[in-house]
């Protein structure tokens, strides 16, 4: 029971980055001073206290931890849901929400691990220079094949938090928590997200 | 007319079962679902064949003993119906129907189609009951109970324990049934004192007897043929991580 508590609180963290980050991607469209000059904005944020780069650090602490558990919790209750059932039906049939939770989160952790190699560490991006943001997001998303892998990956994000915002909600005993919200959250994201590597594919943002 | 079937067959728990093909012919449209297997065991008999072994009750949808897998969707594919209430005209002839029984772990199967259910009657048993002494019955109107609690009360409590919910879950979950039998209590007055706990001890239970986790898929509510929605399972989750007594 414990674990549900876990999956939603963890999940619900996690939704408040990404829908913060969703927000300042968005930034890329008001060009190379905008996005360049947030990266560096966040690492000079509360300097004070935690020196240079501290908060960036202290958020992926929070973000790491908040993964490993939102993973253990899911593979803890996927394990007990195969012991429940261990003779399977001959004709299934089932909604959506079943068949895409488990393996969209797969492909979203599968994604986010190139992600931060990519675009965070700059190990697999053309350009990589830390700090120049606005030059290797146009030159990692130059290329189509990048585009495709992302947009799979967003897309799975959108089903993810369609079904995972609800369910959360619901996990945590809100009864009134609307399935029509978290399908607007879930669009909101997935737009906003794919906006900027199709702007760059089509030229839109150089 | 004539249907092709795919029944589950198993002499007994410990037999591997496997899907035997049947087909049956004299069925008409107003036939039910168990009338139809009526004729197949009526035949099979004459046959020297063994009949097939399912359960049923009152055939009048409120007993919750019948409940058949049928082409994948627990009770067949008619809303808020259950299996007894299901007609043939529902299903075209030319398309085989596979029949199995409820699939999950605390519900062993017995013979054929039939399921030991009591895992349901442990976790009622564990709390799923007003344990305090209430007294005498009062007088109608001495605890006036709004009609909203009333409503939501009844609803939960249209729950016959046929067990849909569960062989419908992804994970084999039998939380709305849970949810279903704490929450007509939670929503009245005599179930108050409890609350927390028997929430509490009611989905211990469930997990200790191997019931899989809920994960909101909703595949239960489409099934139940009550109609009872998943609110009940948010109310349950509500008091059972919020609720002290």
């Amino acid at each position: 029971m414990g674990r549900k508590a876990v999956m939603a609180v963890t999940g619900i963290v996690l939704l408040a980055y990404v829908l913060v980050h969703m927000a300042a991607n968005l930034k890329a469209f008001a060009g190379r001073e905008s996005i360049d000059g947030y990266g560096h904005f966040l690492r000079e944020f509360l300097e004070p206290v935690f020196g240079y780069g501290g908060f960036v650090w202290i958020v992926r602490v929070v973000l790491l931890a908040a993964v490993v558990l939102h993973i253990a919790a899911a593979v803890s209750l996927t394990r007990q849901a195969r012991k429940a059932r261990p003779i399977p039906y001959a004709v299934k049939q089932g909604g959506y929400a079943a068949r895409t939770m488990r393996w969209g989160g797969v492909i979203i952790a599968l994604f986010v691990v190139y992600h931060i190699l990519d675009l965070t560490a700059g190990v697999l991006n053309p350009h990589g220079v830390p700090g120049e943001i606005h030059a290797s997001v146009v030159a990692g998303f130059s290329r189509w094949y990048v585009v495709a892998f992302y947009t799979l990956a967003v897309v799975s994000l959108g089903f993810h938090i369609r079904h995972g915002m609800w369910s959360a909600l619901r996990s945590l005993g809100a009864r009134t928590a609307a399935q029509p919200a978290a399908l607007a959250v879930a669009v909101a994201i997935t737009v906003g997200f794919l906006s900027v590597p199709y702007a760059v594919l089509l030229g839109v943002i150089r | 007319m004539k249907y092709t079937l795919r029944v589950w067959r198993q002499n007994g728990p410990d037999d591997r079962g496997r899907l035997v093909e049947y087909t049956v012919d004299g069925i008409t449209p107003d036939m039910s679902f168990l009338e139809m297997l009526d004729v197949l065991n009526e035949r099979l008999l004459l046959d020297g064949d063994e009949s097939i072994a399912f359960d049923h009750d009152c055939r009048e949808g409120i007993c919750g003993m019948c409940g058949l897998m049928i082409n994948g969707t627990a009770h067949g594919p008619q809303k808020a119906t259950t299996t007894c209430q299901l007609h043939m005209r529902e299903f075209d002839p030319r398309k085989p129907i596979t029949i199995e029984p409820w699939r999950a772990r605390p519900f062993p199967v017995v013979r054929d189609l039939v399921v030991d259910r009591s895992a349901l009657d442990r976790v009622i048993e564990s709390g799923g009951h007003v344990g305090v002494h209430a007294g005498a019955a009062p007088d109608a109107h001495a605890v006036p109970v709004p009609k909203p609690d009333a409503d939501r009360a009844f609803a939960a409590a249209a729950c016959i324990g046929c067990g849909a919910c569960v062989a419908a879950c992804p994970n084999g979950s039998a939380m709305l049934f849970t949810a279903a039998k704490a929450v007509h209590l939670a929503a009245l007055p005599p179930g108050q004192p409890e609350r927390g706990t028997r929430a509490l001890t009611m989905v211990q239970t469930q997990d200790d007897l191997g019931f899989g986790g809920c994960t909101q898929a909703g595949e239960c509510a489409t099934a139940c043929p009550k109609e009872i929605g998943t609110d009940v399972i948010a109310l349950l989750n509500r008091d059972v991580l919020w609720k002290v007594d």
